[in-house]
């Protein structure tokens, strides 16, 4: 009878164990298992980026990620973005541009643009739209979500 | 997706072993944005996953001598973001840019791209123009296979059940050499090449000295279209000899037609593809700057 692994890592800064079939993705462990619904599953194959999470400090798709695979690995969620003090800058600009409507990837792009404006603080709009080329949006028709992503850019660096 | 089971090795040892004791029920990961997307639909159905990117040899980066070798499981963002590699080879970044996007590239590997041996692949046609080699090791110890040999058929290679790619090999390219990757696609970004070229070319003054195209999209394998070395080498750089090499190409490709294209769409890409590729390696070998994208 095949075992469960058991799997120590760290999610949002805190010290994290569960029990994982190998098989199982890394996003049905955060939603099944530790009931961080936070990330979302659109595709499950890598195209739409609402599952996204950050990973030993890269952003990546936890629908492609094994649970096991996260043994030691220091794990960033939606669910760590805002602080007790309030919302994330990104969070405040999405609301404000309107940058959602349905929401289902809004969590993904809010991962994939925080990572961005970590690594670059002042992208042009040509370097946003590459960089989130990775998350896909049936809704707003991504001329929010890039304005938003601007807007906070430009709130963080005042 | 059918139950698996889960190694970690940290030796490349090790990992052969494990490959060795469980034959084809094993396949070595890296990235897995291949692998777990085929383990999901049932395209690929082993037993036993061996992630291979936790072994130190597979992620080592040595840019001395002027050549690179490329650990295995050597993922795409350090390859973009490695100060060597964007001077001494731009087009392993026109690749490793374009692969997917930035969640896709925290993860896929170059190494991934070769042993998955898509059509398709847009790292292989630049390492086939780039010369570079395939180094595996196996039960009964290692070898290099040159890159244009390493795949044999759609998402089949030359690897045996025991064996493992543990780097990629570029040599050194000559002064006045540049090269080259550009696939074509309907979209900016993420999508499957309809047709790609890789290209490297080293000059000696107004004549090409050398020059070696390869396709992607347009063959069951990345395809080393070797007939353009051989009417170039010696001939002047002119508009007139690049378009010869997109004749050629266009000629060697044997496309197929699907919802991506038509096979004479793709043989015509074939050969504006190639004329705008040779000519921003021409640029590169002549030392002036090509965007990887
Ligand atoms: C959304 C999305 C977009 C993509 N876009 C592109 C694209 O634009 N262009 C492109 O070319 N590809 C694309 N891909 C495919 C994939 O990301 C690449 O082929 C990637 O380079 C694979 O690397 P990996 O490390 O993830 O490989 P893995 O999935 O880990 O492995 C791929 C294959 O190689 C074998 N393998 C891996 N490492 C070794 C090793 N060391 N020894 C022996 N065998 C090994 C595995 O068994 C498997 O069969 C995309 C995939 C997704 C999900
Ligand atoms: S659910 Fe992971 S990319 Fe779509
Ligand atoms: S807001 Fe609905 S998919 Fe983006």
């Amino acid at each position: 009878m095949p075992t469960k692994s058991y799997v120590q890592t760290n999610i949002n800064g805190e010290s994290v164990e569960f029990l994982a079939e190998p098989r199982q993705s890394l996003l049905e462990v955060l939603r099944d298992t530790l009931q961080l619904t936070g990330a979302k599953e659109g595709c499950n194959d890598g195209n739409c980026g609402a599952c996204t999470v950050k990973m030993d400090g890269r952003i990546v798709c936890s629908c492609l990620v094994f649970g096991v695979e996260a043994e030691g690995a220091d794990i960033e969620t939606i669910e760590g973005m805002a602080s007790p003090e309030g919302l994330h800058p990104l969070q405040t600009a999405f609301l404000e541009n309107a940058a959602l409507q349905c929401g289902i990837c809004t969590p993904g792009f809010l991962m994939a643009s925080k990572a961005l404006l970590d690594h670059n603080p002042n992208p042009t709009e040509g370097q946003i739209r590459w960089w989130l080329a990775n998350n896909l949006c049936r809704c707003t028709g991504y001329d929010k979500i890039v304005r938003a992503v601007m807007d906070a850019a430009q709130k963080m660096q005042a | 997706m059918k139950w698996i089971d889960y190694a970690r090795p940290q030796t490349v040892a090790e990992a052969v072993q494990l490959l060795t004791e469980r034959g084809d029920g094993a396949r070595a990961m890296a990235g897995g944005t291949d692998l777990i997307v085929q383990l999901r639909v049932g395209r690929r159905q082993p037993d036993h996953v061996v992630d291979v990117k936790h072994i130190p040899d597979l992620n080592e980066v040595n840019t001395s001598g002027g050549g690179v070798t490329l650990g295995a499981a050597v993922p795409c963002h350090i390859i973009y973001n490695n100060d060597a590699i964007k001077d001494a080879f731009p087009a392993l970044v026109d690749s490793a840019s374009i692969i997917g996007g930035t969640q896709i590239q925290g993860r896929a590997s170059i190494g991934g791209n070769l042993c998955n041996a898509a059509p398709s692949a847009d790292a292989i046609p630049t390492l086939i123009a780039l010369g570079a080699t395939a180094n595996v090791s196996g039960s009964t110890g290692e070898r290099s296979v040159a890159i244009e040999d390493f795949c044999t058929g759609p998402g089949q290679n030359v690897l045996g059940a025991d064996e493992l790619l543990t780097s990629i090999s570029i040599p050194a390219q000559g002064a006045n050499s540049g090269a080259r990757y550009q696939r074509f696609i309907p979209r900016n970004e993420m999508d499957i090449a309809v047709v790609g070229v890789g290209a490297s070319v080293t000059l000696n003054n107004g004549s090409f000295e050398s020059v070696r195209v390869s396709l992607a999209s347009v063959a069951p394998t990345p395809l080393f279209v070797t007939e353009i070395n051989d009417e170039l080498a010696g001939k002047d750089v002119t508009d007139e000899n690049i378009a010869k090499a997109g004749e050629i190409a266009k000629d060697a490709a044997k496309p197929i037609s699907d919802m991506r294209g038509t096979a004479d769409y793709r043989r015509h890409l074939c050969d504006v593809m190639t004329r705008r590729v040779l000519s921003d390696a021409i640029t590169r070998a002549r030392g002036g700057n090509v965007d990887a994208h």
